[in-house]
């Protein structure tokens, strides 16, 4: 598995929100171009280690690098020192996010949420920007919804905008937090369709997830998680079908 | 409603469908609604039909004639443009000043949010007609006002007297004091906008500067605009506190008519009716805007009022249409419902 580049690398990361520790040394590395599913009981800290990948969370100790480089800090001479806000925001610009709750903007319709990014932190034209995010809205199924306002759009169709959004900033890598978890049972295939489609293009994702029939069909390794800690990885199909540890068998009994 | 059906569905159906039942009677709406038109009409005869003994002589309570007469005159009209010229001054520096303080005071920096912590506290904690004379009698405390380095050479001198007039006390004290409360109203809308939104533009890469921008204050404006819209009907009102430092505003201006005349309740009616349809020009332009802000947030906006009488006339234009129907299907005048 660690043949090919790798796009993230954790090793013994830990985050504290005060006494509590929601990652308790995380060892994980995640290949160019693969897709990483990561799965577990709410509370074990998939969310957090996604939010720590483009610094949502500042990680408290150990080292997590996108792209070989430390996320929030620059080493100089032995010594870490802390990036600024303008520093991170352009690693940020390379990594796509995807929220449980959407979070588009309300006040803009799909074209504008989809077109703000590049226009405001890659400082590209509006023509520019609004053709691209039109294409964008076409690949996810949504061209005749490009004036309309999110809350006039359902759980589904908001998602893959918020694809679509992410997508306009041609991240190298795309982290989505439990896509579907919000989503009426109808619409999640078509959202689960768009996120196949950027697999088959090759994209590098992380994604947390409970749809074990996507892990199983598009994912190249899974991740089992338990409070704060990596307790399996293994081949989706393989782990799926004959997990190792214990914990593993235990949770998936219940979800499958 | 006793209709099982989704509101406004039974409008399309034609009649034979339709419900019919008896109506719950509502006795007590005929008794509130006597007292109402009884008090209405108490009201209309005391202000325009009662007549009073004043100075011996027998007169129309309200002097609607004597209203009339100074209602539109210069130096009533002058004061008008003066009040309203310190609402629009003293707001333009309550608002960006309550932006800017708001900001501040949810600063990550404790010496800036302490500093706005500070401004907010003496500003609101104090009485605004205090503030006014303070800053008429600036000049007991800064007889020269320096430009230049603390402790340091100093650059230009002006007289206090010069700079601060009357006018310019007013709109600094009632700007000053609306910034500390415009501060808090802008902090509740900052506060109301869902942290994901930030995330989202956080993730994206936007800077958190650009993110307050375009998208925290935003969505923060449908929060501020309606107690924004009260302030400024409120500041209308206030500014009629900088008369006692003879600043000429509207009831300045009519005090010194009435001074002269001793005419003292219809001017102030003039002065009163003057401010009540400010307000109300108020009133409709904060509709409007508010409906602007309003985008995205509704599925769909609110008729305006205009719009609503247009539907209204349309939906009258269909009954008749269906009227016109149901005579031509059943071959003979129509029996209604």
């Amino acid at each position: 598995m660690a043949s090919g580049e790798l796009a993230v690398q954790a090793e013994g990361v830990r985050k504290s929100y005060g006494r509590f520790e929601a990652l308790r040394g995380i060892d994980l590395e995640v290949v160019k171009g693969q897709v990483t599913c990561l799965i577990g009981p709410s509370g074990s800290g998939k969310s957090t280690l996604l939010r720590c990948i483009n610094h949502l969370e500042k990680v408290t100790a150990g080292r997590l690098s996108v792209d070989g480089d430390l996320v929030g800090y620059r080493q100089h001479g032995g010594r870490l020192y802390e990036l600024r806000d303008k520093e991170v925001c352009a690693k940020r610009a390379k990594i796509g996010m995807v929220f449980q709750r959407f979070n588009l903007f309300p006040h803009m319709t799909a074209l504008e949420n989809v077109s703000l990014g590049p226009i405001c932190v890659k400082h590209e034209s509006k023509a520019v920007a609004e053709t691209r995010a039109r294409q964008l809205l076409d690949r996810v199924g949504l061209a005749d919804k490009i004036t309309s306002y999110p809350s006039q759009l359902s759980g589904g169709q908001q998602q893959r905008i918020a694809i679509a959004r992410a997508l306009a900033m041609e991240p190298g890598l795309m982290l989505f937090d439990e896509p579907t978890s919000a989503l009426d049972p109808e619409l999640v295939g078509d959202v689960l369709d768009v996120m196949r489609g950027l697999a088959e293009d090759g994209m590098t994702m992380i994604v947390v997830t409970h749809e074990m029939g996507f892990a199983r069909e598009v994912g190249d390794a899974l991740v089992f998680m338990d409070a704060g800690v990596v307790v399996e990885i293994g081949q989706p199909r393989e782990m799926l079908a004959n997990p190792q540890n214990e914990r593993t068998r235990s949770f998936l009994a219940k979800v499958l | 409603m006793t209709s099982f059906e989704p509101a406004g569905a039974h409008e399309a159906r034609p009649a034979g469908g339709a419900i019919t039942a008896v109506p719950v009677r509502h006795p007590g709406r005929w008794v509130t609604g006597a007292i109402v038109v009884l008090l209405a009409a108490m009201l209309v005869h005391t202000l325009a039909f009662s007549w009073t003994y004043r100075g011996g002589v027998h007169q129309p309570r309200f002097q609607w004639n004597v209203i009339g007469q100074y209602f539109a005159t210069r130096p009533v009209l002058l004061g008008l443009e003066i009040t309203i010229e310190l609402t629009v001054l003293a707001m333009a520096i309550g608002i960006s000043l309550g932006i800017l303080f708001a900001v501040m005071r949810l600063s990550p920096n404790p010496l800036v949010s302490s500093a706005s912590w500070l401004y907010i506290w003496f500003f609101r904690g104090t009485p605004v007609l205090v503030q006014l004379f303070f800053w008429e009698f600036i000049s007991y405390l800064y007889p020269q006002l320096t430009v230049g380095v603390p402790f340091g050479p100093a650059f230009f001198h002006f007289s206090a007297n010069t700079v601060v007039t009357a006018f310019s006390a007013a709109v600094i004290a009632l700007g000053l004091n609306e910034g500390a409360y415009m501060a808090e109203i802008v902090r509740a809308g900052i506060l109301s906008v869902d942290e994901g939104q930030t995330e989202a533009a956080h993730a994206l890469g936007m800077t958190r500067g650009q993110t307050l921008r375009r998208i925290v204050l935003p969505q923060a404006m449908r929060v501020i605009i309606p107690p924004t819209g009260n302030e400024t009907i409120s500041m209308l009102k206030t500014s009629s506190l900088a008369s006692v430092i003879g600043v000429a505003e509207l009831l300045f201006s009519v005090q010194l008519i009435y001074a002269r005349t001793y005419q003292i309740v219809p001017l102030l009616m003039v002065a009163c009716i003057w401010y009540l349809i400010v307000t109300t020009i108020l009133s409709v332009g904060q509709y409007y805007v508010e409906r602007h802000f309003a985008k995205g947030a509704l599925r769909e906006l609110p008729p305006t009022p205009y719009q609503r009488l247009r539907r209204r006339v349309a939906v009258f234009d269909l009954r008749q249409e269906n009227t016109i129907l149901e005579i031509d299907s059943l071959g003979r005048p129509g029996t209604g419902l």
